[in-house]
């Protein structure tokens, strides 16, 4: 098989031609390395490619498949890491100056259980700065490009994973979402994303950004894709006492999961002014789409919504805030020389190893925890997130899933969003209450708007994965003629 | 190097002072978070922060009265596990982080004379 031949397919795929001979894991691996040597100067949707690693890895892979040890639909496939997420022995930056020589003594359990599986890890994405970003553009290492259109931002915070999944640098690539990080560059890069529930996927070995909100999830090109590698990594953790055994997907009942009578319910602040008439066009399309395959909608009011990005940054960066005060220079992390007074040598870390990003979300967390600011902030923040779980239980009542957009436009041109961050948080409006309430919620590609994909938010109960993933999987074996569903970004 | 200014705000007047981002407010979150911003970012944080608190303040129309406050979103409460040692001696692969080390220890600043 040719490079191109190879990363052009799913990962599922792949790892069928790996069981049956036709390829090895080491041929899919050198594949798309040679591929992000290629083009990823461009795209710079990795931090860290760890190509002998990687090698060694497929390596391995392909003898245990051979000898049987290794039986999974993902084995010796290749997988790209966000680099919030910890890899023993190889950097985990977090996009940030603070971390850049960072090396973990120890794997996350999500990384554990690739390796397992006998996945092989091609290196580290891109990321915004500890993921606090909408566009992959406060990373310190330089910003990544949406393979859609190179004036474009990728999305973020997990822009590279989403960027390299796109641009075919990676069949697979894992996230985080704390406020939308992988449905909306999901959305942008017109790829499937998976936000899990809360406690689905452990969170043992990811740098902390709020931990309440925090969700490992897969990045794939189709539904199937991303099912698969949800059944990787999910599962309770000793290591992380908030998750939970939620269940494996059941493929083959995806495979041929029928919406035909199941209820949809559309929040009517999800089609409110501020969505771009392109996106709603792009989701309203998409919903018609589950009608004509039997499904049943209603709009209904959801007025929480207006709350939702004042209750989410509250929530976000008072946990930060406190996730943050790990980084003092002292036992690992970015420290300048020459400093002989210790609160000194705190304040020098933190102002040169921190962007400004992180730096106003430190101090907004500050701000609303302290005293005589706690109760009209944070406590009312808690208690905002109480009516949130609410709305979506009612919702939940009536529905089997809640539909609407990602996020309310397409990708955004790069370089307008740092300057103004008010208007940056407010393009999280779609996504921030499905991590408030802890419930999963998946992005798929639903068309295009000046040429840029959409994306469509479906959003289940609490470990519901099932239901969501059987409603995206319809939905794209119904759109599968479509000529917009076959378009891929120009990666020639 | 920018002078550094721990400033805490007195009890009284608070909220007023609060209220509209000053400069001395800008100070104190910095000296809270052991950052120090440089004269440009400073100017730019005093007026970020003024935007984004005043969005935030939106909150203030929600009725919340008699609300409990809600922390955890998943019901999981009090898990309990075995206490035993699974990462072996890390020592070298730990200190490699550290931005200086000697004799198997962290070196920090002196912190008393």
């Amino acid at each position: 098989m040719t490079e191109d031949t190879i990363t052009g397919m799913s990962a599922i795929d792949i790892g069928a031609a790996i069981k049956d001979g036709r390829l090895t894991s080491f041929e899919a691996a050198k594949a798309f390395l040679d591929a992000i040597e290629a083009k990823d100067r461009e795209y710079h949707s990795y931090i860290t490619v760890c190509r002998e690693e990687a090698l060694e890895q497929a390596r391995e892979a392909d003898r245990a498949i051979a000898s049987g040890e290794l039986k999974g639909v993902l084995a010796g496939v290749p997988v790209a890491i966000k680099d919030n997420i910890c890899t023993r022995g190889i950097k985990t930056t977090c996009a940030s100056k603070m971390l850049s020589d960072f090396v973990p003594p120890y794997d996350a359990t999500v990384v554990r259980r690739i390796k397992e599986a006998g996945m092989v890890i091609l290196g580290k994405t891109n990321m915004d700065e500890f993921a606090m970003g909408s566009t992959t553009e406060t990373s310190y290492f330089g910003p990544t490009i949406n393979p859609w259109g190179h004036s474009r931002v990728p999305g973020g915070s997990s822009g590279g994973s989403a960027a390299s999944v796109a641009g075919r640098l990676a069949p697979l690539s894992i996230g985080s979402d704390t406020g939308g990080s992988i449905r909306q560059p999901a959305s942008f890069c017109g790829v499937t994303g998976l936000k899990p529930t809360y406690g689905s996927v452990s969170r043992y070995g990811l740098v902390a950004f709020a931990s309440s909100l925090d969700q490992i999830g897969p990045i794939g090109r189709d539904v199937m894709d991303v099912a698969a590698m949800f059944n990787v990594i999910n599962g309770i953790d000793e290591r992380d006492q908030s998750s939970v055994n939620s269940r494996k997907i059941d493929m083959e009942q995806l495979a041929g999961y029928s919406v035909k009578g199941r209820k949809i319910g559309i929040p009517e602040q999800y089609f409110g002014e501020g969505i771009d008439s392109g996106v709603k066009e792009c989701v309203m399309n998409a919903v018609s789409v589950f009608v004509s395959e039997g499904a049943t909608v209603e709009r209904f009011p959801m007025p929480i919504m207006d709350y939702a990005i004042p209750t989410y940054y509250i929530i976000a960066c008072a946990e930060a805030c406190s996730n943050l005060s790990r980084y003092d220079g002292i036992k690992y992390g970015f420290r300048p020389d020459g400093i002989d007074d210790l609160t000194e040598l705190y304040i020098r870390s933190r102002s040169e190893g921190f962007g400004l990003e992180v730096k106003r979300r430190i101090m907004l967390g500050n701000f609303v925890l302290s005293s005589g600011y706690y109760d009209a902030y944070y406590n009312k923040a808690l208690q905002a997130k109480n009516l949130i779980k609410k709305a979506f239980d009612e919702a939940f009542a009536k529905y089997d899933v809640v539909i609407g957009p990602v996020a309310p436009t397409p990708a955004l041109k790069a370089g307008q969003s740092l300057s103004d961050p008010l208007k940056m948080y407010l393009g999280d409006i779609c996504t921030v209450l499905i991590n408030i309430c802890g419930v999963p919620a998946v992005s798929v590609p639903c068309g295009f708007t000046e040429g840029l994909p959409v994306g469509m938010q479906i959003i289940g109960k609490h470990f519901d994965e099932q239901t969501i993933l059987g409603f995206a999987s319809d939905y794209q074996r119904a759109t599968a003629d479509r000529a917009y569903e076959k378009q891929t970004p120009d990666v020639g | 190097m920018l002078e550094f200014k721990f400033r805490m705000p007195t009890d009284m007047g608070l909220k007023e002072l609060y209220m509209e981002i000053t400069k001395d407010l800008v100070l104190y979150l910095e000296a809270l978070g052991r950052i120090r911003l440089e004269q440009g970012d400073e100017i730019r944080t005093q007026k970020d922060l003024g935007d984004i608190l005043g969005y935030i303040d939106k909150l203030n129309e929600l009725d919340t009265a008699g609300v409990e406050p809600l922390s955890h979103s998943s019901g999981v409460t009090n898990v309990m596990r075995e206490d035993i040692i699974t990462n072996g001696d890390m020592r070298d692969e730990v200190l490699s982080n550290a931005p200086e080390s000697a004799d198997g220890s962290i070196l920090v600043p002196k912190t008393f004379d």
